[in-house]
C-alpha cells in the first residue's frame, strides 16, 4: 500500500499492532557486523531449528542491529509477554538449546552468562526521566527492530517526525527547531547543524542537495557503521526532513565500499521506503519529493572530508579544495549542498518529535545531546556506549567502560583517530564535550575513543598515527604531503633509538607550520598526535632521546631481554622458540642471551612458564 | 570474483553496466567497483577499456584508480588475508600478527603466494574493534587472533584447497 497522508500513516501504524496476536516470547539476535563475525549466523540457525523441531508457537525469532556489547557477542535477548527482558551473552549452539529449554519452554530464565546493561532507550512517543548512566538517543531503535523491515520500524514512530514537518511545520519552522536545539554536528567538527541547513535554505537555486557522510574512515570507530547497520530508516527519514527544511530535492549517502551490511540494508530500507511513498515522488501524498541514491567510497580517508567527498561522488580523485565557497553555496555539480555525518541525522527525527527543548535539557550548554562512543583499546567493556556531553573521563573509562583489562594503570585515551590526541590520566575529571577536548588539544572526532594503559609508548602511537596520516595524504598541498612525511621520519629516529633534543624542538616547529599552513581540515589536524603527545608526555620523548630507554619498553631498539638467574629452571623451552638462536644453555641450569644476536621478537618471553624473562 | 568466466564474457557485461548508467563520467567510481568484482584486479587493459566506453582519457581513470586504496592494478591471491593495523588492534598488537603472516607466507604486502592461494594487504579498520586484533579472509572474519594461531589458520585454508 502507499501512505498518502499523516492519517495513512497513523493507521498504518495501527494495523501494525493490530492483526498480529504478540507471541509470548520475542528472541532478538545482534545481527550487526560484530555480531556476524563472532558466529551470530549460527546462533539465529540453531534457533530455527530448535523452535520449529519443537513446535514452539509462542515464539518470535527477530533479527536485530548491534546491541551495543561487542565483547559479549553473540548476544541474543529475550523479552517476554510483561516486556521483562533478559540478556544473553556469547550465545553459541549448547548455549541455546538451554536457553530454549530453561527459558523458552518452561519459564526459567537463566541466571549465568547474562548482563544487565545500565543504560536507557529515549521512547519517541512519552518522556521519562533520565535514570541510568547511558542514554540512547542516535541509537535508540539499534538493537530493538528489525533493520531489514520497514513496518518494524514505523511500529516505533517511524516517518512520524518527517509526517509532522510536512503537515504540521514549515521548512522555516523545521529550521528553527533543530537550531534552537543546540544541535551540533557529530562528524567531529562540531558547527551547529541548524546553522548549516539555514545557510543551505538561503541559497537561491533551482537544484540543491542533501549528502549524508557516511565515509567513517577514523581507526577505532565504528558508530556510523552500527547505526546503519542497525537503524538505516532513520537516516533516510532525517535526510528527507533536511530535504524538506532546505529545499532539497536529491540525497546522496557516501559509504565506505567496506561496509557491506550497512549497503545492503540501506538499500533494502530504501526500496521498501519508496514502495510505501515515504521516499520518492509526493511524499505521503503532499508536493514535496525526495530521492536518495547509494555512492560507494573506494577507499581514502581524505573523502571524510565535504569538499574531497563531493569530488568523489562525482567521480574525481577525492581531493579536497580551498573554502570557502562552502559547500552550502557551491557544492555537488556546483549546487548547494548540505553535508552532516550518520549520527547528526540520528539525532534529527527524536527532536523534530520530542521537541528543541527535551533535547537541549541533555548534555552541556554548549553542548547538548548525547554522542556515541566507540569505546576500544584496553578497556573490558569494548563496544559502543552513548552518554549525555559532559561525562567525565573518570565515569567513562571506570563505571561505563568496566576499567582497564588486567587490572592495569590507565595512562592516556586518543579521542579523534588521527585528527584527535591524547588525553592524559591526569584530566580524568575533565568533561568530555566539544569545546573542552579542543582546549585540550584533542578533538571530540567523531567518537572513536582508544583506552591506553601503562604498555603503550606516547612516541610510538604518535608515529602510528603520523605513518597513518603520511599514507592517506591525498598529495595536494605540501605541508601535508612532506610535512607529515619529515615528522614521521623524526619519530621513526627517536623509537630507533638515535633521536636528538634538537628533533624533540623540530617535531614541534614542524607541527605549529603544518597546522597553521595546509589545505584541508584533515591536514591542519594530522599533526595533533605529535603536538598533544609531546605536551603530555614530553617526559617520554626526552627519555628516549636523552636516556636511550622506553619506559613503557615497546620501542624494541630501545629494550633489552634478560633471564633472571633466580627465576631460571633451566627449562630449555626459550632456547627452542628463539627464532635466531642467540639463547645459551644447558639443561636444568640458567640460560642467557647473547644480546648482540638478539632481535627482540619477545619470543623467550612469552614461552617461559617461570616468568624468568624481563624486559628493561 | 567470477572464476567460471572468459574474459570476453566479462568484457560483455562490464560493457552492459556501462551503458545502464545515466551519466557515464560520474559513475566511474561503480563502474571500477563493478570491473573489479569482475576482474578481481584493474590491469591496464580493463582501465582502457573503461575510459574508452565512457569516453574520458585513460589518465584520469588511472587517476581515480590509483588514488583509492580499494582499486588494486595488482593480482590477488584466491584468498585475501585483509589483516586491520586500525589503532585499536595496533594497541592489542595486530603487527605481530602482520609480521606472522608475512613470515608463514614468506611474501610482502600486495604478493601473491606462489601456488596463487594467498596475499596480504593491511587494511585501516575495519570496524569490528571488540574483536581486536582482526584478520579477515576474504568475507571471514577472524577475531581476537594470537601469533600462535596464524599457523593453524593458514592451514584450514590450504586443507580447503586439499594442498
Amino acid at each position: 500500500m502507499k501512505i498518502r497522508s499523516f492519517d495513512d500513516l497513523k493507521q498504518y501504524k495501527k494495523s501494525l499492532y493490530g492483526n498480529k496476536k504478540t507471541a509470548k516470547y520475542t528472541v532478538l539476535v545482534g545481527m550487526a557486523t560484530c555480531g556476524v563475525a563472532s558466529g551470530a549466523n549460527t546462533t539465529m540457525t540453531a534457533f530455527e531449528e530448535t523452535v520449529n523441531e519443537l513446535g514452539l508457537k509462542n515464539v518470535t525469532l527477530k533479527r536485530t542491529g548491534c546491541i551495543g556489547y561487542c565483547f559479549l557477542e553473540p548476544i541474543a535477548e529475550v523479552i517476554d509477554e510483561q516486556g521483562n527482558s533478559t540478556i544473553y551473552t556469547k550465545v553459541d549452539k549448547a548455549k541455546v538449546a538451554e536457553i530454549v529449554s530453561s527459558h523458552l519452554q518452561n519459564g526459567k530464565p537463566l541466571t549465568e552468562g547474562v548482563i544487565k546493561p545500565d543504560m536507557q532507550r529515549i521512547n519517541l512517543a512519552e518522556v521519562k526521566p533520565i535514570q541510568k548512566r547511558q542514554l540512547r538517543v542516535a541509537l535508540r531503535n539499534c538493537g530493538v527492530i528489525d533493520p531489514e523491515s520497514l513496518d518494524d520500524y514505523i511500529k516505533y514512530d517511524g516517518y512520524m517526525a518527517l509526517a509532522k514537518c510536512l503537515f504540521e511545520l514549515t521548512p522555516n519552522g523545521v529550521i528553527e527547531i533543530i537550531k534552537r536545539s543546540g544541535l551540533r554536528g557529530r562528524g567531529g567538527g562540531g558547527f551547529s547543524t541548524g546553522l548549516k541547513w539555514s545557510f543551505v535554505a538561503k541559497e537561491n537555486a533551482p537544484v540543491k542537495n542533501i549528502i549524508c557522510n557516511a565515509d567513517e574512515g577514523d581507526p577505532g570507530a565504528f558508530m556510523d557503521r552500527s547505526i546503519l547497520e542497525g537503524d538505516p530508516n532513520s537516516i533516510l527519514e532525517a535526510m528527507a526532513i533536511a530535504g524538506y527544511a532546505t529545499g532539497a530535492a536529491h540525497g546522496y549517502i557516501y559509504i565506505r565500499a567496506e561496509y557491506p551490511m550497512a549497503v545492503k540494508r540501506l538499500k533494502i530500507a530504501i526500496a521498501q521506503a519508496t514502495e510505501m511513498g515515504l521516499l520518492g515522488d509526493n511524499i505521503m501524498g503532499t508536493d514535496f519529493s525526495f530521492d536518495i541514491q547509494i555512492k560507494l567510497g573506494a577507499g581514502a580517508f581524505v573523502c571524510g572530508e565535504e569538499t574531497a567527498l563531493i569530488h568523489s561522488i562525482e567521480g574525481k580523485r577525492g581531493e579536497p579544495k580551498m573554502k570557502p565557497p562552502y559547500p552550502a553555496k557551491r557544492g555537488l555539480w556546483g549546487e548547494p549542498t548540505c553535508v552532516n555525518n550518520v549520527e547528526t541525522y540520528a539525532n534529527i527525527c527524536p527532536i523534530i518529535i520530542k521537541g528543541d527543548q527535551w533535547f537541549n535539557s541533555m548534555g552541556t550548554t554548549k553542548s547538548p545531546g548525547t554522542k556515541v562512543f566507540a569505546l576500544a583499546g584496553k578497556i573490558n567493556n569494548v563496544g559502543l556506549v552513548e552518554v549525555p556531553m559532559g561525562i567525565t573521563l573518570r565515569e567513562m573509562i571506570y563505571d561505563v567502560g568496566g576499567g582497564i583489562v588486567d587490572g592495569k594503570a590507565f595512562k592516556a585515551i586518543q579521542t579523534g583517530g588521527p585528527s584527535g590526541g591524547v588525553i592524559p590520566y591526569t584530566m580524568l575529571d575533565t568533561p568530555i564535550e566539544y569545546d573542552s577536548l579542543v582546549a585540550m588539544g584533542s578533538m571530540m572526532g567523531s567518537g572513536g575513543m582508544i583506552v591506553m594503559d601503562e604498555d603503550d609508548c606516547m612516541v610510538n602511537i604518535a608515529k602510528f598515527y603520523l605513518e597513518f596520516s603520511v599514507e592517506e595524504s591525498c598529495g595536494r598541498c605540501t605541508p601535508c604531503r612532506i610535512g607529515n612525511k619529515r615528522l614521521f621520519e623524526i619519530l621513526e629516529k627517536i623509537t630507533n633509538g638515535n633521536g636528538t633534543m634538537d628533533d624533540i624542538r623540530k617535531l614541534k616547529e614542524l607541527g605549529r607550520v603544518i597546522k597553521d599552513t595546509a589545505l584541508c581540515g584533515l591536514g591542519q589536524t594530522s599533526p595533533n598526535p605529535v603536538l598533544s603527545t609531546l605536551h603530555f608526555f614530553e617526559d617520554e620523548y626526552i627519555a628516549h632521546v636523552v636516556d636511550r630507554t622506553c619506559p613503557a619498553k615497546t620501542c624494541s631498539s630501545l629494550i633489552r631481554y634478560f633471564i633472571m638467574p633466580d627465576k631460571c629452571i633451566g627449562c630449555t623451552l626459550c632456547a627452542r622458540v628463539c627464532p635466531v638462536s642467540c639463547i645459551d644453555g644447558e639443561r636444568k641450569a640458567l640460560h642467557s642471551i647473547r644480546q648482540h644476536e638478539c632481535i627482540k621478537c619477545g619470543a623467550c618471553m612469552d614461552a617461559c612458564k617461570s616468568n624468568a624473562i624481563v624486559k628493561r | 570474483m567470477t572464476p567460471n568466466m572468459t574474459n570476453e564474457e566479462k568484457y560483455a557485461l562490464l560493457e552492459d553496466f556501462i551503458n545502464q548508467q545515466e551519466n557515464k563520467s560520474t559513475s566511474l567510481i561503480a563502474i571500477l567497483h563493478y570491473a573489479q568484482e569482475l576482474f578481481d584486479y584493474l590491469p591496464n587493459d580493463v582501465q582502457t577499456f573503461v575510459a574508452q566506453k565512457i569516453g574520458i582519457p585513460t589518465a584520469r581513470v588511472y587517476g581515480v584508480v590509483s588514488f583509492y586504496s580499494f582499486f588494486t592494478t595488482k593480482p590477488r591471491g584466491k584468498y585475501k588475508i585483509n589483516i586491520c593495523l586500525g589503532t585499536a588492534c595496533f594497541v592489542k598488537g595486530s603487527d605481530k600478527i602482520y609480521n606472522e603472516f608475512k613470515k608463514q607466507l614468506s611474501v610482502e604486502d600486495g604478493e601473491v603466494t606462489q601456488d596463487g592461494l594467498f596475499s596480504i594487504h593491511p587494511v585501516r579498520c575495519i570496524g569490528a574493534c571488540g574483536l581486536a586484533p582482526v584478520v579477515m579472509i576474504n568475507e571471514d572474519v577472524h577475531g581476537m587472533l594470537n601469533a600462535k594461531e596464524v599457523a593453524p589458520i593458514i592451514k584450514s585454508y590450504r586443507d580447503k584447497e586439499g594442498m
